[in-house]
Formats: structure tokens, sequence, C-alpha cells
């Protein structure tokens, strides 16, 4: 299993290369002079240069490259062009809240998805099948800002249940939990939908397998059947379904930090795009490729914990 | 009743009389199974044989209470196993027989396992479901299962993974689980059709010891009737259904009276004759298209007018414990 870890690691080293690559070539080609932002249009042709200097953009782009990877390498994000503050203490003053909403929205996702696939598998073309039917449809079809304000007029504003900006004010934990439900619900909609959809086709096709047979004819309980036989296989597609839609986890979770004016790094990117950051833009960039890369390893391992053939391999 | 005679002085431990299964085709309820009564006693292995798609493996899950409920039902007829009534027992009762009084392996032991749960602990989960033993009991006795079974350094590979095993092996596995309650009743559909031939000789080898002995009653289906020579005391060969001919194994190939049965053997191959294998013309009709009275109607030599009325099961006058159901062969 060790070996397997490790492996799984090395194997993401010529990935992350690939897309620090492409963030660098995206910052870089993106239209916009970063020293008209500093400096204003009423600088001089001098001063742009000086800057221009300073910030050692005037150099061969292959020598910029070699930089900005060695400074990746060595956890350094450079610095902002706006604030002069090091990218890395700005980032990892909000990443705690984006990764703690993006866990409370998989642990949502999870926990109601499993049971209402697997309900409405048991009973298909029941009640709970098609309430499966329409969470899932709902959730993957509102776009996460819209649902989000649907969320906050009925919970926040109507019914007054909970906050409508969810920035704690205190650092209690109730406070923090509190500020938390309505984001995460919102984000966790999506998950629900897509781990609802992969439990219930997976655990159609499981019950109809050979191995579930063996089960009963060997005197095992409907339900034995259904958690143990059947889902513990059907773990590997919910494990697969929840690992690819991180990516697309990580950026709902930016709208939704949008939208219920949550710190995080959906705050500071759109402060990053407004002032022209250019340097936030891609320390940002940088830091959630390294988030996708690493939610992948992270599934990869958890592959060879649920599923026995993989560590083979 | 038919007049089946026990051969061995034990009381049969599977009874299954007149038993009908329908299922759902097409939203209508056919049978394909019809009105098949047979028994086996203990040490005694009972063969079901027929093309596909006769009814063989829908007679097993019959039997284990295993039709999915909304595809199959049992619509008439009467089970017992080791002297309970499997059609009138509920659920939670037939739930407490499966594993325990009456076992079933299958043909495909490469699906049959659970790719994600450990060996030792498929084996060891009737014990903790029906002896009532901690999982630690269970293991210890799903080694000595293994052994038994003649898997090679059991010890060491009893938290192994099924993917971990060859196909004769897993068929093995499949057999310390079936028999790891001590089972009365064994069903066995199809075990070693997946199997290569030395392997097949030595599972089959393997079974007729165990039921030596434990005194197993063994319903074996299978579609190679050299098998069947080799293992059956008696012989059932279904056909669209029926059951077209009950037979002590040494009547059947001395004297195979059913034309389909007569098919089968022609169609059959053999070391000892140079003869030409014969296929039987035509095919098996589907549920819906089967006709009235005799099944193989469409396909006999022999058929005559009044093969459009069904039938009887009938002894022959010679063997009364041989039973064919032709109107041509049976008089
Ligand atoms: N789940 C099912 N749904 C619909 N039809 C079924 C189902 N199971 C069996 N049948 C039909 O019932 C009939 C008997 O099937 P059965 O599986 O008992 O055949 P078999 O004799 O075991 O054949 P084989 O040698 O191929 O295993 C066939 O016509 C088959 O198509
Ligand atoms: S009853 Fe008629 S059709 Fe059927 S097997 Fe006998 S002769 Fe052939
Ligand atoms: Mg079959």
């Amino acid at each position: 299993m060790l070996g397997f870890i490790l492996k799984r690691l090395l194997l993401a080293i010529p990935t992350l290369v690939a897309v620090l690559t492409v963030v660098f070539v995206l910052v870089r080609v993106v239209p916009g002079d970063p020293t008209l932002v500093i400096l204003g249009d009423q600088a001089s042709g001098q001063a742009r240069a000086d800057l221009r200097a300073k910030l050692g953009i005037d150099r061969p782009i292959v020598v910029q490259y070699a930089d900005f990877l060695g400074q990746v390498a060595t956890g350094d994000l450079g610095r902002s062009l706006a604030t002069n503050r090091p990218i890395l203490d700005d980032v990892a003053h909000v990443l705690p809240y984006t990764i703690e909403l993006t866990l409370a929205a998989i642990v949502i996702g999870v926990a109601i998805g499993v049971p209402l696939g697997v309900l409405a598998a048991r009973r298909r073309d029941g009640v709970a099948d098609w309430f499966a039917r329409i969470v899932s449809l709902l959730g993957v079809s509102f776009p996460a800002f819209v649902s989000g304000i649907l969320l906050l007029i009925v919970f926040a504003v109507q019914l007054r249940w909970f906050p409508v900006i969810s920035t704690p004010r205190t650092s209690s934990v109730g406070d923090r939990l509190g500020s938390l439900v309505l984001p995460a619900l919102n984000l966790g909609l999506l998950m629900v939908a897509y781990v609802t959809r992969v439990t219930r086709s997976g655990m159609l096709k499981a019950l109809g397998e050979d191995y579930v047979r063996t089960a009963r004819a060997k005197g095992m309980g409907g339900r034995v059947v259904v958690w143990r036989h059947a889902l513990r296989n059907v773990l590997i597609p919910i494990v697969t379904v929840v690992g690819l839609y991180l990516g697309a986890l990580i950026g709902n979770a930016v709208l939704t930090e949008i939208v219920f004016n949550r710190p995080g790094l959906g705050k500071l990117i759109v402060t990053a795009l407004n002032q022209r950051d250019y340097n936030l833009l891609q320390g940002l960039m940088v830091v959630a490729a390294f988030g996708i890369i690493l939610a992948n390893v992270l599934t990869d391992i958890t592959y060879g914990l649920v599923d026995p053939r993989v560590t083979a391999r | 009743m038919s007049a089946a005679l026990v051969r061995q002085s034990e009381a049969p431990l599977l009874q299954v009389e007149g038993l009908t299964t329908s299922i759902r085709v097409g939203g209508a309820w056919r049978d394909a199974v019809r009105e098949v009564s047979f028994t086996v006693a203990g040490r005694e292995t009972v063969a079901l044989v027929g093309e596909s798609g006769c009814g063989k493996s829908l007679t097993a899950l019959s039997i284990m209470g295993l039709l999915a409920a909304k595809v199959g039902r049992v619509s008439a007829g009467r089970i017992t196993v080791d002297g309970v009534d499997m059609v009138a027992a509920s659920e939670r009762q037939r739930e407490a027989m499966r594993g325990d009084r009456v076992a079933m392996i299958f043909q495909e032991p490469m699906t049959s396992l659970n790719p994600v749960l450990t060996i030792g602990f498929q084996i060891g989960e009737a014990l903790e479901r029906h002896r009532g033993m901690s999982r630690k009991a269970a293991r210890a006795r799903a080694i000595e299962l293994l052994e038994r079974v003649r898997v090679p350094s059991a010890k060491a590979r009893i938290d192994a993974y099924p993917h971990q095993f060859s196909g004769g092996m897993r068929q093995r596995v499949m057999i310390a689980m079936a028999l790891a309650c001590e089972p009365r009743v064994l069903i066995a559909d199809e075990p070693t059709t997946a199997l290569d031939v030395t392997i097949q000789a030595q599972v089959l080898a393997l079974l007729a010891e165990l039921q030596r002995e434990v005194g197993l009653a063994i319903l074996l289906i299978t579609h190679n009737l050299g098998v069947v020579a080799s293992v059956a005391d008696r012989v059932l060969v279904m056909y669209g259904g029926d059951v077209v001919e009950n037979a002590p194994v040494r009547s059947f190939f001395a004297r195979p009276t059913h034309p389909y049965s007569e098919g089968l053997l022609k169609a059959m191959p053999r070391v000892d004759s140079a003869g030409e294998l014969v296929a039987i013309p035509g095919h098996v009709p589907t549920l819906p298209d089967m006709p009235d009275g005799c099944r193989f109607q469409a396909r006999c030599p022999l058929r005559i007018e009044r093969c459009t009325e069904r039938p009887p099961l009938a002894p022959l006058r010679a063997d009364p414990a041989h039973e064919v159901r032709c109107w041509v062969r049976a008089s």
C-alpha cells in the first residue's frame, strides 16, 4: 500500500509541471499591461521600464519560466502587485475557509446521496426513486449562484434561520458552523446530485450481479446483501465521481463564497481580477492546480482502499 | 407421485412435487417449469440435464427460493428440504434454511464471489449468520474448510481476494463456502462448465468425496452427459420446462427412451465410437412460442397426431423406475 501511494505521488509530478506551464503561459497571454495597473496611465516610459525590471518581466521568457518553476518548488508564490504582501500569506489566511466549505459539501453529498441512491435502487420507480431523480436533476441543473440566492431568500431572509452574510463575527465553533450551513448546503446539493445518481445506477447493476445471488444463497438478509455485498462494490464508482467532480466543486465553491459573501479563495480571486493583480492570479491558479492534483492523488489512494484489485496492479 | 426408487435406505432430503414455476415475459406469466417431481436422498446424486433454456436453473432457484419476485414465482407444487416446506415458508424461514440446510454453487466462479471481500470472510459469513460464530472463530473454521477442499497454503490465502485465485481454486472456495454449515442438500448448477477438463474432473471428484463423507443429497445440473454417466445415480431430462425422462442412470444409458434423450446421446461426443455426431435439428422454441401438448413436437421425428395433447410422464412397463413423457415411446 505504501509503495502504491508513493507511486501515485511520483506520477503526479509531471502533471503538476504541465499544469504550472499552462498557468504561466495563460497569465502572460492575457492582454493588459501590469505596469498600467500599478502606476496608472500617467506614468512615464522610464518609470514603466524601471518597474518592469523590478518585477523581472523584462527578462527573456525562458528565464522567467525557470524562475517561476524554481519559486513554486521552494513554496514561494511571489508578492501581490497591488498590496506587495506575500501571496502565500494571503492564500493561507483564506484557504481554510474554502477547504472547510468543500469538505462539508463532500460530507453532505455522501451522507445524503449514498442512502438516497441505495433507497432509490431498492425501490425502483417507488417514491424514493422519484425523489432521488428530482434531487439529482435539480442539483445538476441549478447553477451554484442561483441555488445560493434561492437558499438565502428562503432560509436567511424569510425564515431567518441562518445569517445572510456568513462571515463568522466571532471565532466560536457554533458561529462558524452556523455560518457554514447554508453555503455548504448550496454546494453540497451538487454533490448530492452526482452521488445519488451514481449510487442508484451502481446499486441497480450490483444487485443483479452473481455475487449478490451467492450472498442470498448463503442466507444473507436483504440489509446485509445491500449494504455489505452490493454497496462495497458501488464504493468504487462513488469514489470516482467524487474525485471527478472535485474540480467542479472547487469552481462552485468560489461562486458560493461570492454569493454568501464568505471569506475564501473565491473572494481573493474576485479581488485579483478587479485589481488586475496578475501575480496574485497566477499564485491562486497554482494553488488551485495543487488542490486538484492533490485531490486526484487522494482519489487514487482511496481506490486502493475500496478496491483490492487496484493495489495489485 | 411417481414410483421413484430410493436406492439408498435414507429418506429423501429433497422432495419436489408438481413444481410449476412461471416467469413474466412481456407482461404475461408463462410456465417455464411444468409439474416437475423428483426426490433426492442422502448420498444420492440426481442429475438434471437438457439444452440451454429448458428450465434447469429455474428449478434450482425455485428450490432455493431465489427467484426474483418481479420476474419469477412458484405457481404450484411443493418443495420440501430436510422436512421443511420451502414454498409455504416465510422469506425469513427460507433465509434461515439457505446456506444452512440447503446450499448452492453456481456456474461462474469468476463472478459468483464478491470481488471486494476476502474469501475467508465470504466463507466465514455463513457460519456467523447460521452458527452465531464470532468473526475469529469463523475465520479459523474457514481455514479448515479451505484445507478440506484442498486449496494449497490455506492459512496464507485466507485473507486473499477472489481475483488472486484461478478458476478451479475459486470453485473450490465456492464449495467450501457452500459446505461451511454442513448442509443436507447441495444444488450444483453447472459447477464445472466454466473449468478446464482436468480441473472439472478434480472438482467433481472432490464433490463426490465430500458427499460420501457427510451424506449430502446432490442435485447436479449439467449439460454434460459424460459427467452424468460418471457421477449421477438418477437422471432427469428436461425439455421446454417438462421432465421428459426420469430414470436410474444405468437404464438411461442402456435404454434412452424419449426421442429427445436419444437425440442428446447422439449429439454427445464419445471416445469409443467412430460414429458421427448428430445435432438435434431445429432449436428450442421460446416460451411464448411453446406449443401446447408435447413441447418437443416441432423437432420430433416420431410425431403422431396425438402429440398435440400433452403426454403424461409414465413408467415403462419393463422398468417402472424408468419414466418417459411420450405417446409413442411410453406404451
Ligand atoms: N430472469 C429471467 N427473466 C426472463 N426470462 C428468464 C429469466 N430467467 C430465466 N428465464 C427464461 O426461463 C427459461 C428457463 O431458463 P433457465 O435459466 O432455467 O434455463 P437453463 O436450463 O438453466 O439453461 P442454461 O443451460 O442456459 O443455464 C428460459 O427460456 C429463459 O429465457
Ligand atoms: S409425444 Fe410425440 S412429439 Fe412428443 S416426443 Fe413423443 S412422439 Fe415425439
Ligand atoms: Mg442455467
